[in-house]
């Protein structure tokens, strides 16, 4: 396939890592933030072919882990009421919320269905005019574009059964987060490339700058991957702070505006929880009020809800670089994909599904 | 969930006030919602996530990137660092071309 073989290329993949290996010459720490990317890497045993000074740590990019137990816990709450199509991803079947997960919703007689995209939960909205249809938008900058449509396109047609249960998170105040704390080893960071082609790379510079930290822009096929981190070990070896773009046939510095116009009308920036993490200052988005009409939590009552997390997961940790997942007493014992304690052993994306499945223990 | 595809535009049309389109993904065509690359023409090439295009690729680009690291790649064969066996290992073993 067109742009993506060519980034596969084993030849031209040996000669950029033979290239960071010409270049470095001491230890650097490195994080990719995109649970995509980690599993990339991981996927086709890149961070074993780096040169040894270069350790890369996982980051907090992967939005089902994110997603904070009350909101799994409201969603749980939402599928089981009569009346309602429960819509989402697929990942967020198997994510255990305080005791169950919406698979055993479905298997109680819930309407839970998997979508692909927001636009086929509309779809359904209109489909079954008698049913309160609800998706759970959840994801990073890269997957509110098509959530603020949905919503969009609802109120064009009229439609009034339709709303949807936000848990959007960003990048840059989770860097942010990852970047003041005491314990931080981040020395450079890959960027996630399909949030900078949303959002374009503007939000970063001031955040490098301000914690001597360089960046990439990467992208997600080997060859991208590696180029990433050249780029970034380049600027570090050099001394120099800077926002680099790795993946230009995708990312501009702007981004994508017609996109960023769309969000700005449908969301505003809000305080978020994220799992395994903590509250984090404006790190998400939620509705404007002017659309109170299509948020779940106004349109159903689940306020009250005291969640309760397992004491044995480590995915906290995990999520902010600080352990790696085989480092977890329960890492393929307790806890797997089957019976996944943390939301890290689940989601596609989780560094703990992925050091599972690729059956990495060191 | 970031994940996106790239993939062909092969048919550009409005749907419900939206503008939509197919695209095809190596055989394999699915409507996407193109209202976010209003500048789209069939033959573009997009990056498809849950079911929008996020943006067009630019060729151009694509190509010096290219270019770029097949550089970096002869350095490697005219000065000779040295690669580690394993390495070689690995990436013909189709962990990468197989991907």
């Amino acid at each position: 396939m067109k742009y993506v073989e060519e980034y596969r290329d084993a030849h031209l993949v040996r000669g950029v890592i033979d290239e960071i290996r010409r270049r470095v010459t001491r230890p650097w720490v490195l994080m990719e933030i995109c649970g995509g990317q980690t599993h990339a890497i991981i996927r086709h045993g890149l961070d074993q072919l780096l040169p040894p000074e270069i350790e890369l740590v996982h980051g907090p990019g992967c939005p089902v882990c994110v997603t904070p137990l009350e909101l799994i816990d409201k969603a749980l709450a939402i599928a089981s009421q009569p009346g309602v199509i429960f819509a989402s991803y697929g990942d967020m079947l198997r994510v255990p919320g305080s005791g169950r997960d919406l698979f055993s919703v479905r298997a109680a007689g819930g309407d839970v269905r998997v979508v692909y995209s927001p636009l086929d939960a509309l779809k359904i909205a209109q489909q079954n005019p008698e049913k309160q249809v609800v998706f759970f938008a959840i994801g990073f900058e890269t997957t509110a574009p098509a959530n603020v449509m949905s919503v969009m396109q609802a109120r064009a047609v009229g439609l009034k059964n339709y709303s949807i249960l936000v848990s959007h998170v960003r990048v840059p105040p989770a860097m942010q987060a990852i970047l003041s704390a005491p314990h931080n080893r981040v020395q450079g960071f890959l960027l996630a490339g399909h949030v900078c082609a949303v959002m374009g790379y503007w939000e970063y510079p001031s955040l490098a700058i301000q914690y001597g930290v360089p960046m990439a822009v990467t992208g997600f096929e080997p060859l991208d991957l590696t180029q990433g981190i050249l780029q970034t070990v380049r600027m570090l070896e050099e001394g120099r702070v800077e926002v680099e773009n790795a993946y230009p046939r995708l990312v501009t510095f702007e981004g994508n505006r017609p996109a960023q116009q769309m969000i700005g009308q449908v969301f505003q920036e809000r305080d978020r929880k994220w799992r395994g993490i903590g509250m984090i200052p404006n790190s998400g988005w939620g509705l404007r009020a002017d659309f109170d009409e299509f948020n779940a939590e106004k349109r159903f009552d689940v306020q009250q809800i005291q969640p309760e997390e397992s004491p044995l997961c480590i995915a906290g940790l995990v999520l902010q670089g600080l352990k790696k997942p085989h480092e977890c007493t329960a890492f393929g014992v307790q806890c797997t994909p089957e019976t996944p304690l943390g939301a890290t052993m689940v989601s596609s994306e989780g560094a703990c599904a992925a050091y599972y499945r690729y059956k990495r223990s060191v | 969930m970031c994940l996106g595809v790239p993939g062909k535009i092969i048919e550009i049309y409005e749907q419900g006030g939206l503008l939509m389109g197919k695209i095809d993904f190596g055989g394999v065509a699915r409507e996407v919602c193109l209202a976010y690359v209003p500048e789209a023409k069939i033959g573009d090439y997009a990056v498809v996530h849950v079911g929008f295009a996020l943006n067009l690729l630019d060729e151009a680009e694509a190509q010096e990137t290219l270019a770029l690291l097949k550089e970096i790649g002869l350095f490697d064969e005219e000065f000779g660092a040295q690669t580690a066996d394993a390495n070689e290992e690995i990436l013909t073993g189709g962990t990468v071309a197989g991907g």
